[in-house]
C-alpha cells in the first residue's frame, strides 16, 4: 500500500496527542492510519466487526441494576457488564477491530504489550481465531503476578517474551513492541491495547471500545427512560474509560475516571507510588504522544505503582488528558486500599468478582458517594479472576 | 567549529557515545580521546529512561549513566568540558528536551558548545517549536529518514534538516549488525538536494563504515560498538577501531562501491 505522507500531520486533542515516534515508524502509522480511516466507514468491514462481536466476543454485554450495592451507596447504579466479554475483560473489542484492520492490511504476525495480562489474552484470541501468530511483550514482573494469564495466552498459541528493561512492566512491554515493530512492520500489525500511544491509536482504540458507550447509552434509555448523572470508569491508560465516555460527551452526563492512587501522592527519584497520570503528572511525550505523564524534572520517566498491574502505568491517552483539562472529564483517584475495599464489596454485594482495574472504580463510588447523584454506570471492565493471587497476598501483608 | 565546516573535509566519521557511561567525570576525556584518534564529529547522548529507538546496548548505557548521576544539568556541563575543536552534537529524546523547555535546551546547547540536535523521535511535524529555538541559537536542527520513508517525504525532509541528513541504514533499533548494506545505498541515491549525508544505525566494522562511503554517503555514524567497548572498559581498543574507522573511510573515498 502506498500512501503520501510527505505531511504526516496527526489527529490533536488540544495540544495533546501528535505523532513523537522515530523516522522508521512514521510510514507504518500513516499506513494504519489510512487503512482504518478506510475501513472505519466500510460496510464489508463493519458487519464482520459487528457479528464478531454478537457471536464470539458474546455482545451485547448486560446494564445490570445493582440493586444490593444501590441500596449500601443510596443511589441508582448500574454495571456495565464488560467482564462479561469473551475472554473476561473490554480488552477483546479493540483486539477484535484492530485483528481486523490488520488482516484487511495484509499483515500476519501481531504483537502487543501487555501489562495484566488481559489485553494480551485478548491478542491471544484473536490471534488464535483468526490465524495470526502472535508475540505478547510481559514485564518480568507482570508475569509474576499474572502467572494465570501467561498460561492462558500460550494455551491459545501466543509467544510471551519476557521484558526485562527499565521497570519490567507496562511502559516497558510498550516500549519493547515498538522496537519490534520499527523492524518488524512489513508483515507484522501492532496491537496497541489502550486510547494512548501515537496517532492514530488513542482514536481507533476508543473507536472500538465506544460500543461499550453506545450499547450502554441505548440500555439505560430504555429502562430508565433518561441518561444517567455519572458514569465511572476505571483509567490506566484509558481504553475502557474512554470506551464508556465517549459517547456521552455532549450529554450532561458527569464523566468521572478514576486513576490509581497507589500508596499515596509519593514519590522518589524514580519512582512514583500511584499510576494517577491526570492527578499527579506533568505534561510530556510518552509512547508517541504528548500526554499527562509521570515524570522527574528532567524527563525521565518514573516507574508507576499501583495493585492492579492493568493501572499500573506512567502515562494516560492524550485525548483524556485533553477532556480532563477541559474539565469535561473529572479525574478522580482510589488508592490500593480502596480498590481492594471496592473488590471485596462487589463480590459480596453482588455475587460479581471485578477486576482488581475495575475495584478502583466501585472503591470510587463507595468512598465517594455524593459525587455519583441520583442514578449512575459503573464500567465493570473486567473480572477478578486474574486477581484472586495478588488480594490474597495484599491481605496478607 | 560548525558541521557545515566540518564537512568541507569529507568522508566524516561521526562517532556516538552515551554521556555519563560510565560516569560523568569520565566523558570529557573520553570525548578528547575520541577526536584524537580521529572522530570528525561527536554525538553526545543524553541518557532517557525510554529509548524507543536504541537497543539492548545504548538502553544498557542509558541506565548505567542514569545511575552515574547523569541529568540534563549534569550533561551541559559535561558537554562545555569536553574542548574538543570538532563539532559536539546533542543526541536524545524530546521529552528531555521538553521538560527543560525547547528554547531553554537550544540556549544551554549553544553555551556549552553543541552545535546540532538530534532528537530521533521528533519528525519535522512535530518540530515547530524546537526548530525555532534551534534557529534562534545558531543551532543545527538534524532529521532522519529511514529506508521506508517515501520519497516524497525525503524532499521534506531534505528540506527541514540542517547540518546534515541523518540516514538510518536499516529499520529497526540502533544496534551493532551484520546487514547494514542492504537498504542503504538506495536509500543514499534517493537523497536528491546536496545536503550533507551521514549513514548511521548498525555500522560495526571499518569495512561497513567504508562501504556506505563507497555507496556515496559523506559520514559514517557509529555507535553501539563503541558504547559496547566502553562498557567493557577497553578505551584503547576504542581508539584503535576509530583510527582504523577513519582510515579505511578516507581510503574508500571516491571508490566505487562494492555491494550496493
Amino acid at each position: 500500500m502506498k500512501c503520501d505522507t510527505a505531511n504526516a500531520a496527526a489527529v490533536k486533542f488540544g495540544k495533546y496527542g501528535g505523532l513523537f515516534v522515530p523516522e522508521t515508524l512514521v510510514q507504518p502509522i500513516m499506513e494504519l492510519a489510512q487503512a482504518y480511516e478506510r475501513l472505519r466507514s466500510n460496510d464489508d468491514f463493519r458487519d464482520e466487526l459487528a457479528g464478531l462481536l454478537k457471536n464470539f466476543a458474546g455482545r451485547e454485554t448486560p446494564l445490570y441494576h445493582a440493586r444490593n450495592l444501590s441500596r449500601e451507596l443510596g443511589c441508582k447504579i448500574y454495571l456495565k457488564r464488560e467482564d462479561l466479554v469473551h475472554g473476561g475483560a473490554h480488552k477483546l473489542n479493540n483486539t477484535l477491530g484492530q485483528a481486523l484492520v490488520a488482516k484487511r492490511m495484509g499483515k500476519t504476525r501481531l504483537i502487543a504489550e501487555t501489562g495484566a495480562g488481559q489485553h494480551g489474552v485478548a491478542t491471544a484470541i484473536v490471534g488464535a481465531n483468526l490465524g495470526f501468530e502472535t508475540q505478547v511483550y510481559m514485564g518480568e514482573v507482570d508475569i509474576e503476578r499474572q502467572k494465570m494469564n501467561v498460561y492462558r495466552m500460550e494455551l491459545m498459541g501466543a509467544e510471551v517474551i519476557p521484558v526485562r528493561s527499565g521497570s519490567r512492566t507496562l511502559k516497558d512491554a510498550i516500549n519493547e513492541a515498538m522496537r519490534d515493530w520499527a523492524a518488524s512492520f512489513e508483515h507484522t500489525h501492532y496491537l496497541l491495547g489502550t486510547a494512548a500511544g501515537a496517532h492514530p491509536y488513542p482514536s481507533m482504540v476508543r473507536d472500538f471500545q465506544s460500543v461499550i458507550g453506545i450499547e450502554a447509552r441505548g440500555q439505560i434509555l430504555e429502562v430508565e427512560g433518561r441518561l444517567p448523572d455519572s458514569i465511572v470508569a476505571c483509567v490506566g491508560g484509558g481504553s475502557n474509560a474512554m470506551g464508556i465516555f465517549a459517547p456521552f460527551l455532549e450529554d450532561k452526563v458527569r464523566l468521572l475516571a478514576v486513576e490509581a492512587g497507589g500508596r499515596g501522592p509519593g514519590k522518589t527519584d524514580k519512582t512514583a507510588d500511584n499510576g494517577a497520570s491526570l492527578g499527579y503528572g506533568t505534561d510530556g511525550i510518552l509512547h508517541g504522544a504528548l500526554t499527562k505523564i509521570l515524570q522527574d524534572p528532567y524527563g525521565q520517566i518514573l516507574e508507576s505503582y499501583s495493585v492492579a498491574a492493568g493501572l499500573d502505568y506512567p502515562g494516560v491517552g492524550p485525548e483524556l488528558a485533553y477532556l480532563a483539562e477541559t474539565g469535561r472529564v473529572q479525574p478522580k483517584m482510589a488508592d490500593d486500599k480502596t480498590a481492594i475495599l471496592g473488590f471485596r464489596a462487589l463480590s459480596k454485594l453482588e455475587g460479581i468478582i471485578p477486576a482488581l482495574e475495575s475495584a478502583h472504580a466501585v472503591g470510587y463510588a463507595l468512598s465517594e458517594p455524593d459525587a455519583l447523584g441520583e442514578m449512575a454506570i459503573i464500567n465493570i471492565s473486567g473480572r477478578g479472576d486474574k486477581d484472586l493471587a495478588t488480594v490474597m497476598d495484599y491481605e496478607n501483608l | 567549529m560548525k558541521i557545515s565546516e566540518a564537512f568541507l573535509n569529507k568522508p566524516l566519521l561521526i562517532v556516538y557515545i552515551c554521556a555519563g557511561d560510565p560516569t560523568p567525570e569520565a566523558t570529557p576525556d573520553l570525548v578528547r580521546r575520541l577526536v584524537a584518534a580521529g572522530a570528525d564529529i561527536v554525538e553526545l547522548g543524553l541518557p532517557h529512561s525510554d529509548p524507543i529507538a536504541d537497543g539492548p546496548t545504548i538502553q544498557a548505557a542509558a541506565q548505567r549513566a542514569i545511575a552515574a548521576g547523569m541529568n540534563t544539568d549534569v550533561y551541559f556541563d559535561v558537554a562545555a568540558q569536553a574542548d574538543v575543536d570538532v563539532p559536539k552534537i546533542f543526541m536524545g529524546y524530546y521529552n528531555m528536551v521538553y521538560a527543560r523547555g525547547p528554547d531553554k535546551f537550544a540556549e544551554d546547547c549553544a553555551k556549552s558548545g553543541i552545535c546540532g540536535m538530534i532528537v530521533p523521535d521528533l519528525p519535522p511535524e512535530e518540530a515547530g517549536p524546537l526548530h525555532d529555538a534551534c534557529k534562534r541559537h545558531g543551532v543545527d536542527l538534524i532529521f532522519l529518514a529511514a529506508p521506508n520513508t517515501p520519497d516524497s517525504r525525503l524532499s521534506m525532509i531534505e528540506k527541514e534538516t540542517s547540518g546534515f541528513l541523518y540516514l538510518v541504514a536499516r529499520t529497526g533499533v540502533t544496534g551493532a549488525k551484520s546487514d547494514v548494506l542492504q537498504s542503504t545505498g538506495d536509500l543514499i541515491a534517493r537523497v536528491s538536494s546536496d545536503v550533507p549525508r551521514a549513514v548511521g544505525f548498525g555500522i560495526s566494522t571499518p569495512e561497513q563504515a567504508a562501504e556506505v562511503i563507497r555507496a556515496g554517503a559523506d559520514a559514517a555514524i557509529v555507535g553501539s560498538v563503541c558504547v559496547d567497548l566502553i562498557a567493557r572498559g577497553e578505551v584503547e581498543r576504542l581508539e584503535e577501531l576509530v583510527r582504523e574507522m577513519k582510515d579505511a573511510i578516507v581510503k574508500a573515498k571516491g571508490k566505487a562501491p562494492i555491494v550496493c
